[in-house]
């Protein structure tokens, strides 16, 4: 029997049972989707309210570790702050719109 | 009559619909065009827009439409006889079903993918989302309470059932485990799955679990009821990988197999069809066959629920617009096929006619019951499997179907819930939405019969409700046809045609409410009867308004920016 062989010198079959492969995967996963990425949302606003939770009056005893990732999630705060409700930034200290 | 020539003649009609009415559908009236950008490419995110695969796109929709729905119709509606649900089902599969998904699945991909709800705001008016948000928040309560009451008149009809039944809860959530935190690879689960599953029926066929007539002052029924919206409760506040998602993922891969088996015992063993073409001698108390046919077969013929799944999610992932027969048409094909097997198991599984008319001695008395233990027979003579057995797969598949149907259904009515307390300006957590889902349908589930056996009143209810969404959809297709100036009739007359039958049949029911003296149900009916009028005073209002406006045309794209959807549905 003679099998079909592509340049990567995977067999026909092999190719097509991995498309079967990921299509399942995408059976399996596309119906979910935005449901993760919510979750991931919140669990990110979560973490937000965390970094900037000093800063908006709510005393945190981690905030010696938090101020460090005040830089890191800048790009993300007009986002969040928006997300959230608020036309304007709440921050006096941080005007991003 | 030979029931493989039911199957044969059936399956053609249907597939002959799929390979020429739906070629003309999108060729002329839809005009589907390979070129479109979809918005599934224009605002492609990894998340709610991706192009996808048109078969694994098929399969989602598909599944997500399928459900017992198109087993409990067909199968109470076969006391009229044979030929007119069959009917129905092939030539409402071919010109009303798949019309309306291809349809709404169009209407969406040309209005950047948006759901019916948000269509039916812009094409039919102001009120358009308001009395959508009603619409489907009646269809959801009905669904809920008439599937909760199906399942628990199956685990008691069916005790070989009640391990399945909850044993695939576990297989899921075993599944959820496996996939998330083990790793390990999908298609070995799938296969490993299944496989646990089968094995739990045959364990649950040889220990029947049943309860006693009474359990805690409730009946077996009641209870039943009780315990499946407890778990449906917790079932929709779980995170979803850990039930849901691997539940709908191995009720889809059931859903074909156990539409397989049915098949092929069909064809084996070729039954011949006891049940008369046209019963002449119907049980008394059967309501008459116009228009109580047309509500009671919804699923199966034309589902306006089908119009949600297509607009709000399968329109989103569209890698090509001429995908959409594919996925919206043939999705609609399989569907039908599921109501077909059904006629065909509850008209030809028994011996004699004599034992059909036991069986469907009353209106709503065979239902899901009479596919169970006739579509047994049939897999017992088609394919070996003891009738015991058989019996418990059926009825397995018919639970499953319900339940995931329930699970997806409480949670959407929580987001209705939650919207429309945002509408009246109250903000409910999900906890309180979800309460108050659980109150509402099990009062209705109670409420219509005092042991929990109101679901099966709902049933014909249910189908008008559905065909009335139906009809919303088709009025916002037609709308859009008429501003393209584009030909209108193959929407116009199943559209004329199903607003008729579901006021008609609702009228017809409230006379039988009355007299039965069923005041909830009565309420309910005037309800929708209410929605029902305003649907078509406004679908008619806007259809007039397009007719007079100059034409439209199509523009590629008029505006880039996606505006944040604010709804689920």
């Amino acid at each position: 029997m003679t099998e079909t062989v592509t340049e990567t010198g995977v067999p026909g079959w092999r190719r097509r049972l991995a498309g079967v492969g990921r299509g399942l995967q995408d059976y399996y996963a596309g119906p979910y989707r935005s449901t993760f990425a919510r979750a991931r949302r919140d669990e990110e606003d979560l973490f937000m309210m965390m970094v900037f939770s000093d800063a908006l009056g709510v005393p945190n005893p981690a905030s010696y570790y938090t101020v460090e990732l005040l830089p890191v999630v800048y790009e993300r705060f007009h986002e969040w702050h928006r997300r959230m409700g608020m036309e304007r930034s709440p921050l006096d200290s941080l005007s991003c719109c | 009559m030979n029931s493989l020539v039911l199957a044969v003649v059936g399956v053609a009609m249907i597939l002959l619909g799929y390979f020429l009415y739906s070629k003309y559908l999108s060729k002329k009236v839809y005009r589907l065009d390979p070129e479109y950008t979809t918005p599934a490419h224009r605002f492609e995110d990894g998340v709610d827009y991706v192009p996808t695969n048109k078969f694994v796109l098929w399969g989602h929709h598909f599944t997500s439409v399928a459900g017992a729905a198109p087993i409990v119709g067909p199968a109470v509606a076969v006391i009229w006889g044979w030929a007119p649900a069959f009917l129905w089902v092939t030539l409402g599969t071919v010109f009303f079903a798949g019309m309306h998904d291809l349809g709404a699945m169009w209407a969406s991909n040309r209005n950047k993918a948006r759901s019916v709800g948000t269509l039916s705001g812009r094409y039919i008016g102001r009120h358009g989302r308001n009395l959508f948000l009603i619409v489907i928040f009646l269809l959801l309560l009905m669904v809920n309470a008439a599937f909760a009451v199906v399942i628990s008149n199956l685990l008691v009809s069916t005790p070989t059932s009640v391990i399945p039944t909850w044993g695939a809860i576990v297989v899921a959530l075993l599944i959820g485990q496996a996939i998330y935190r083990l790793k390990w690879n999908l298609p070995i689960v799938s296969i490993v799955g299944v496989i646990a599953l089968y094995g739990l029926m045959i364990l649950g066929d040889m220990f029947p679990i049943v309860l006693p007539e009474t359990i805690l002052g409730l009946s077996a029924n009641a209870f039943w009821i009780v315990v499946l919206f407890l778990y449906a409760g917790v079932a929709s506040l779980l995170p979803v990988w850990m039930l849901l998602q691997p539940r709908d993922y191995i009720n889809g891969l059931q859903l074909f197999i156990g539409l397989g088996i049915l098949y092929l015992a069909i064809a084996i063993s070729s039954p011949t069809v006891v049940a008369p073409a046209v019963n002449q001698n119907v049980p008394e108390g059967t309501p008459g066959i116009f228009p109580l046919l047309f509500v009671t077969i919804a699923c199966g013929a034309i589902s306006g629920f089908h119009g949600i799944v297509a607009s709000g999610t399968s329109a989103k992932q569209l890698d090509k617009e001429t995908d959409a027969r594919f996925v919206g048409y043939f999705g609609a094909v399989g569907e039908g096929l599921l109501a077909l097997g059904t006629i065909i198991a509850t008209t030809a599984g028994f011996q004699t006619v004599a034992q059909w008319e036991e069986v469907y001695a009353a209106f709503n008395d065979g239902g899901v019951e009479a596919f169970v233990n006739a579509g047994g027979g049939i897999l017992n003579a088609g394919l070996g499997i003891p009738t015991s057995l058989s019996a418990t797969i059926l009825a397995t598949m018919a639970v499953l179907f319900a339940a995931t149907t329930m699970d997806t259904g409480v949670r959407l009515q929580r987001f209705v819930v939650t919207e429309i307390g945002e509408i009246m300006g109250v903000k409910l957590n999900i906890w309180v939405s979800t309460l108050v889902v659980l109150a509402v349908t099990m009062g209705l589930s109670f409420g219509a019969g005092a042991d929990g056996s109101g679901g099966m009143v709902i049933w014909p209810l249910f189908g008008t409700t559905n065909q009335l969404l139906a009809a919303l959809t088709l009025a916002i297709i037609a709308v859009m046809l008429i501003q393209l100036r584009r030909p209108v009739w193959p929407v116009l007359i199943p559209l004329v045609f199903v607003a008729i039958v579901s006021v008609y049949a609702l009228i017809i029911q409230l006379g039988t409410f009355f007299s039965t003296q069923n005041w909830l149900l009565l309420v309910l009916d005037v309800i929708i009867l209410i929605c029902a009028l305003w649907v078509i005073v406004e679908a008619v209002a806007a259809m007039n308004r397009a007719r007079r406006e100059p034409p439209v045309e199509f523009a590629e794209a008029e505006d880039d920016e996606l505006d944040p959807s604010s709804s689920e549905l």
